[in-house]
């Protein structure tokens, strides 16, 4: 008897004729907004990562002399660069601000047995990314 | 708001031995101030058609029976008024919720959940056995407040509806489980993390989850599964280094106040 009911538990079956399994579609991610943004979050990373090429053919002609320095910049005002740039630029910001809304979610702080509120662990990033952006800025604007 | 006097609601009907796919169903319904979407479904079974099948229990957001896609997003059908959709040409379109197979119109089968769920041993576990003659486990408010959060599902399931991750990999454990063990890592009561380990820090588990956040935005508790399972993400790196750094004595995802 005991056997039965071990028997009868529920469990997981991979193929059901009589259940209606609705196929999941290679586009799920286009036709409502919300989903369409994780996919975009997701997406900016490859832009994240072509500034960090970008960065580091700019060190290598740093070190190859002020002449290929010069080439590396000429390469940089190509309109194409600048567009590349341009839409990269929007994506890191949009990567930035989805990611720092939600360090709140993942990081919860605890002081004196109660959580922090969200605004509070998120604004210290904004706070670090505006002061790093305001001295990057006097650097290359001075 | 102006409100019309009926609404329209496409169901989706289902019938395991005779359709090979879902089709709609359109009913006329009236609409009172009142009126929740499942006070909709109820009337066209007391006085339409009598066949349409569904689950609900209590009416009021704590069975977490009565779940479906209400115009394409997962929804508890007895907290969803059918004023907030007059906007919308007066059409409701009610669907199983996505992800789940389908047994019959609009009720999902759910084994597979329940397999998952008891998989990550939703319950007190303790190393030593104290007799009950020492009394009950005390616990501080500061130390409830703590997991507090994520007891309260309802295992309602619209979290799984809302994860892609679980349409894209059925296998994946799903966010109400992963938030109800992380509600027992968190209580001072528990020794049973390390238990949970072996099924939660596997590419199946909270290492399946890509953060899409979309579990914790229909949670009708509150309940932020996607926060739970970060947290755990979070716990997992640091207990990975410790181990690293200090190979003996540390405390495996032991992370309570």
């Amino acid at each position: 008897m005991r056997q039965e009911i071990v028997k009868a538990a529920p469990a997981y079956t991979e193929f059901h004729p009589r259940w209606y399994r609705a196929p999941v579609s290679v586009y799920w991610w286009l036709g409502q907004w919300r989903y369409l943004k994780f996919i975009l979050r997701e997406l900016s990373s490859l832009f994240v990562a072509s500034f960090v090429v970008i960065t580091l053919l700019q060190v290598r002609a740093l070190r190859n002399g002020p002449e290929a320095y010069s080439r590396f910049q000429h390469w940089l005002q190509s309109p194409w660069m600048i567009a590349l740039n341009l839409v990269s630029f929007l994506f890191v910001v949009f990567h930035t601000i989805t990611w720092f809304n939600l360090a709140p979610r993942a990081m919860p702080i605890w002081v004196r047995g109660k959580r922090l509120p969200e605004f509070l662990v998120a604004a210290p990033n904004y706070a670090i990314w505006l002061v790093a952006s305001v001295v990057i800025a006097w650097f290359v604007l001075r | 708001m102006i409100m019309a006097d009926k609404i329209i609601l496409e169901v989706a009907r289902y019938s395991p031995e005779q359709d090979t796919k879902p089709c709609f169903a359109t009913y006329e319904v009236p609409v009172h101030k009142e009126w929740v979407v499942l006070d909709a479904l109820n009337y066209i079974k007391d006085k339409v058609d009598g066949s349409l099948t569904y689950r609900w229990s209590c009416r009021m957001g704590i069975c977490g029976s009565c779940g479906m896609m209400v115009n394409g997003e997962p929804k508890l059908t007895c907290a969803t008024f059918l004023s907030s959709y007059a906007h919308n040409g007066n059409k409701i379109r009610v669907e199983p919720l996505r992800y789940f197979p389908v047994v019959r119109d609009l009720v999902t089968e759910l084994s597979d959940f329940l397999v998952k769920l008891k998989k990550v041993k939703p319950w007190l576990i303790r190393k030593d056995t104290v007799p009950l003659s020492q009394g009950e486990f005390l616990q501080t408010p500061e130390q409830l407040d703590y997991y507090k959060q994520f007891s309260m599902c309802i295992n309602c399931t619209l979290c799984y509806s809302a994860c892609p991750v679980v349409g894209l990999d059925p296998k994946f454990v799903g966010p109400a489980a992963i938030a109800l063990a992380q509600r027992y890592n968190l209580d001072s009561r528990d020794q049973g993390a390390v238990e949970r380990i072996a099924v939660l820090a596997h590419p199946e588990g909270i290492w399946g989850c890509t953060f899409v956040g979309e579990c914790t935005k229909v949670c009708p508790k509150h309940v932020d599964p996607a926060g739970a399972i970060q947290q755990y993400k979070l716990n997992a790196v640091l207990d990975w280094l410790t181990s690293f750094l200090m190979p003996r004595g540390h405390n495996s995802q032991d992370v309570k106040p």
